[in-house]
C-alpha cells in the first residue's frame, strides 16, 4: 500500500488542519487576555445557535459555494483563477443593471435574468484572461489578480458617477424594485408552518448554489466536456496529444468559472443588500480559493468547506459584536485557518501518510 | 412557536451568552475605526466619558466592510439595545431600511439622516465651525493663500470647504483658497499618504495654512504641514496635540457631547432632530495649551465677534448642501 485510505484523506486531514488551526487561535485570544473557549462557545451559539445565527452562516456559506465551485473548476483544467473577487464584483455589476433597469412582473423571472446577466458579466470578466493565457502566453495568475484591481476601479467609477442617486453621499446604486426582492428562507417555510428568523438573509439563492453543485459535479464527471476538462488539467501534452484543443479547454473552464463568481451576487446584491454598494463582496473570491481547497475541488468538499466558513465569518461577526476582542483578531483566526486548510496543508498531509504507510507495512509484515 | 417567540427567544439566548444586559446602549463605528483620531474617536469619547460616569457597559462594533453595516444595526436592536448609535452618513439608507423592523429601539445618527419615525438625527453646524476656521487661518496666513483638503468628495465635506472659504474671504477679501479632494470613494477618508501628496502639492501653490476635513487622511495633511513649517487645522476631535505649536486649531465637531447625551438618555431618548450648531455648542474651535502660542488676541476677538453675530443671526453663513453650490469657491 502506497497511500492512505480514502477517508483520511477526505476526513482526517482536513479535520486535523483545523484542529491546529483552532488551537493557535485559542493562543492568540489567550495572548491578549480573553478567554478562547468562551470565544468558540459565543461562535458556536452565534452561528449555529438559532435560526437567526443559521441564516447568516448558510447566506455567507452560499457565497462561498459559488466562489468554490468556481475556483474548483478552473483548477480542473490546471487554471488558478484568483480573479473571482473581481469575478463576482462585476458579477454584481450585472445583476444590478439587469434589476434596476428591467422591469419586471415576478421575482422568479427577474432571478433568471439577473442569473444570466451576473454570469454573462462576470465571465466576459474572466475572458480577457483566459484569451492572454490561451493565446499569448501571460500566466492566468498574474493576470487575474490585476484583474481584481481594475473591477474594483470600474466598479468605483460606476457607482460614484453612474448609478449612485443624486443627492446622496453613499457611492451605492438606488434600491431594486420590489419585483426583484428575492423570497429569503423565512418566506419560504413560513407556509410550512416552519418558523426562520425573518431578519437572516439566507435566501432562494442558496437553493440555486445547491443545483449548482451537482450541475458541476455532472459536468466533471458524467459528460464528456468534464473529462477533456480534468484530461488537461492533469496532462496538457497528453490531452494535446489526444485531440483536445488546449484553447477551447481554457477558455470554456475559464468562462465557466466566472460565470460562477458573477452569479454569486445574486445572493448579495440581489437577495441582501437589494441594491449594489462597494465592496459587497466581502472578500468571498478569495475565500472561494480556500473553499476549494479544502474541499479538494470536489462540489461535495466545497459544499461543506463554504458551510465552515460561512460558521467561521458569521461566528467571527458576532465576535467582534459582542466581545472586545479587535476586529483584526478575528481576521487573524479567519488567516489560520486558511493557512493551516489551504497553504499549509501537506505540513500535516506528510507525516500522516508514513504514520498510515509504515502501519500498513507493519500489518503485511 | 410564534414568530416573536422565537426572536425573543433567540435574543434573550444571545444577550445572555454575550454577559450582557438588556437595554445597554450601543455604538456602531464606521470604516474609519474607533482610533481614527478624527470623527470616530469623538464618538469613542462621549461614550467612554458615559461609561466612566455611569459605572455601566455599552456594547460596540468597527464594521469591516460596507455590507456590514445592516447586519451590526440588526443585530444590536435585536439583543434589545437601546439607543443603538451611528456614526457617519453612510448608515442612512440602511437605517431607512432597518430602523422601521424594530419600532421600539431608538436610533441615532450622526452626520446621517432618516425619516424614520424612531430616528434621531444629529446634524451638525459643519459650515460655521469652519467659518470661525476660515478667520484664524486668514489671520495667521502671511501669503495670503489658504488650502482645503477634502477626505471622500461629498456634499457634506464641500459644506466644511465652503463655510472655511467663507471666512478666510470675509476677513481677508484678496486671499485665495485653494482646495482638494483625496478621492471619491469611502478609502479617501483612509490615506494619510495621499494626504500628504496633496498637502506638498498645495504649499507648492503657495499655501501656509491648510485645513484638513479628511478623517484618517488629514493625518497625513497635519503630519506634511508640521514637517514642511506651515500650519494647519484639524477637524472633528481636538487635534492641537498631535503636532504642539503646529496646528493652529481644530474644528471640533462635538460628537462626543451627541453620543454622551443619548447614552445619558437611554431608553427615553425622544426621535427626532437634534441640530448642533454654534449656538448649541455643536461646533467650536479648539484652544488648548498646545496652540495658546499661536492665537492672537486680534484672533479671539475675531472668533468671538463672528460666533456672536451668527448666534444672533446678523451673519449668515452659507450651507453647501442646502442648495449644492457655494458662492465663493469652486470645486
Amino acid at each position: 500500500m502506497d497511500k492512505m485510505p480514502k477517508w483520511a484523506d477526505v476526513a482526517l486531514i482536513p479535520f486535523l488542519n483545523l484542529l491546529i488551526a483552532f488551537v493557535l487561535s485559542g493562543l492568540v485570544i489567550l495572548a491578549i487576555g480573553e478567554n478562547p473557549i468562551k470565544a468558540l462557545q459565543m461562535m458556536i451559539s452565534g452561528a449555529l445557535g438559532s435560526s437567526y445565527g443559521w441564516g447568516y452562516t448558510l447566506y455567507y456559506a452560499t457565497n462561498f459555494i459559488f466562489t468554490g465551485l468556481a475556483v474548483s473548476i478552473a483548477f480542473k483544467a490546471a487554471m488558478f483563477n484568483i480573479g473571482g473577487e473581481g469575478q463576482a464584483m462585476i458579477g454584481g455589476l450585472g445583476v444590478a443593471l439587469v434589476c434596476l433597469y428591467i422591469p419586471f412582473p415576478h421575482w422568479s423571472v427577474a432571478l433568471l435574468v439577473a442569473m444570466a446577466g451576473g454570469a454573462i458579466f462576470g465571465a466576459a470578466w474572466a475572458i480577457i484572461p483566459a484569451y492572454l493565457q490561451a493565446r499569448r502566453g501571460s500566466h492566468v495568475v498574474i493576470t487575474t489578480i490585476m484583474f481584481n484591481f481594475i473591477a474594483a476601479s470600474v466598479l468605483n467609477y460606476m457607482l460614484v458617477n453612474v448609478l449612485r442617486v443624486k443627492g446622496s453621499m453613499d457611492p451605492a446604486s438606488g434600491r431594486f424594485p420590489e419585483t426583484t426582492h428575492l423570497p429569503t428562507l423565512h418566506d419560504i417555510l413560513a407556509p410550512l408552518g416552519i418558523s426562520f428568523s425573518r431578519a437572516a438573509p439566507v435566501n432562494v439563492s442558496l437553493f440555486i448554489a445547491l443545483i449548482a453543485c451537482v450541475v458541476v459535479y455532472l459536468l466533471l464527471w458524467r459528460s464528456r466536456l468534464g473529462y477533456e476538462i480534468r484530461a488537461f488539467g492533469l496532462s496538457p501534452d497528453a490531452s494535446v496529444y489526444a485531440g483536445i484543443s488546449p484553447f477551447k479547454i481554457i477558455m470554456i473552464a475559464m468562462i465557466l468559472s466566472g460565470g460562477l463568481s458573477g452569479m454569486m451576487s445574486i445572493n448579495n446584491t440581489m437577495g441582501e443588500a437589494e441594491r449594489l454598494v462597494l465592496n459587497s463582496v466581502e472578500g468571498a473570491g478569495f475565500i472561494g480559493i480556500a473553499v476549494a481547497l479544502m474541499g479538494r475541488n470536489h462540489p461535495f468538499g466545497v459544499l461543506l468547506a463554504a458551510l465552515l466558513f460561512g460558521f467561521l465569518y458569521q461566528g467571527g461577526s458576532e465576535l467582534s459584536l459582542w466581545t472586545k476582542i479587535p476586529r483584526e483578531l478575528v481576521i487573524v483566526i479567519q488567516a489560520l485557518v486558511i493557512l493551516f486548510t489551504g497553504a499549509l496543508d501537506n505540513m500535516v498531509r506528510g507525516p500522516v501518510e508514513r504514520i498510515f504507510i509504515n502501519y500498513a507495512k507493519r500489518r503485511a509484515g | 412557536m410564534t414568530l416573536m417567540k422565537s426572536c425573543l427567544g433567540a435574543a434573550a439566548t444571545m444577550a445572555l451568552s454575550a454577559g450582557a444586559a438588556l437595554a445597554d446602549p450601543a455604538i456602531i463605528f464606521d470604516l474609519g475605526g474607533k482610533f481614527d483620531k478624527s470623527f470616530n474617536e469623538a464618538g469613542h469619547n462621549g461614550a467612554q466619558k458615559w461609561a466612566e460616569e455611569t459605572g455601566k457597559d455599552y456594547l460596540e462594533i468597527e464594521i469591516q466592510s460596507e455590507a456590514q453595516r445592516e447586519q451590526a444595526l440588526r443585530r444590536f436592536a435585536e439583543t434589545g439595545a437601546n439607543p443603538v448609535i451611528t456614526l457617519g452618513f453612510a448608515m442612512s439608507a440602511p437605517l431607512d431600511e432597518i430602523a422601521p423592523d424594530y419600532p421600539d429601539t431608538t436610533f441615532v445618527t450622526n452626520d446621517g439622516w432618516s425619516d424614520a419615525p424612531n430616528v434621531l438625527n444629529t446634524v451638525f453646524s459643519e459650515h460655521e465651525g469652519s467659518y470661525l476656521a476660515g478667520i484664524v487661518a486668514a489671520m495667521a496666513s502671511e501669503s495670503d493663500v489658504l488650502g482645503f483638503i477634502g477626505g471622500m468628495d461629498i456634499p457634506l465635506i464641500r459644506k466644511f470647504g465652503c463655510g472655511y472659504a467663507q471666512g478666510v474671504l470675509a476677513t481677508k477679501p484678496e486671499a485665495k483658497v485653494i482646495s482638494n479632494m483625496t478621492g471619491t470613494t469611502p478609502t479617501a477618508w483612509n490615506d494619510p499618504v495621499k494626504g500628504g501628496e496633496l498637502t506638498k502639492a498645495q504649499i507648492s501653490q503657495g499655501a501656509d495654512v491648510i485645513y484638513a476635513a479628511a478623517g484618517g487622511t488629514g493625518l497625513g495633511v497635519l503630519q506634511t504641514a508640521a514637517d514642511e513649517g506651515i500650519l494647519s487645522v484639524g477637524v472633528d476631535s481636538n487635534q492641537n496635540h498631535l503636532h504642539p505649536g503646529k496646528v493652529l486649531t481644530s474644528m471640533v465637531k462635538r460628537v462626543d457631547v451627541s453620543v454622551y447625551d443619548a447614552m445619558m438618555k437611554g431608553e427615553d431618548l425622544e426621535p427626532g432632530v437634534r441640530v448642533m450648531d454654534l449656538a448649541h455648542d455643536g461646533v467650536a474651535l479648539a484652544m488648548d495649551e498646545h496652540n495658546a502660542d499661536l492665537i492672537t488676541d486680534e484672533m479671539k476677538a475675531a472668533v468671538e465677534e463672528a460666533t456672536a453675530k451668527i448666534i444672533a443671526g446678523e451673519i449668515t453663513v452659507h450651507d453647501y448642501t442646502s442648495d449644492d453650490s457655494c458662492p465663493v469657491i469652486d470645486f
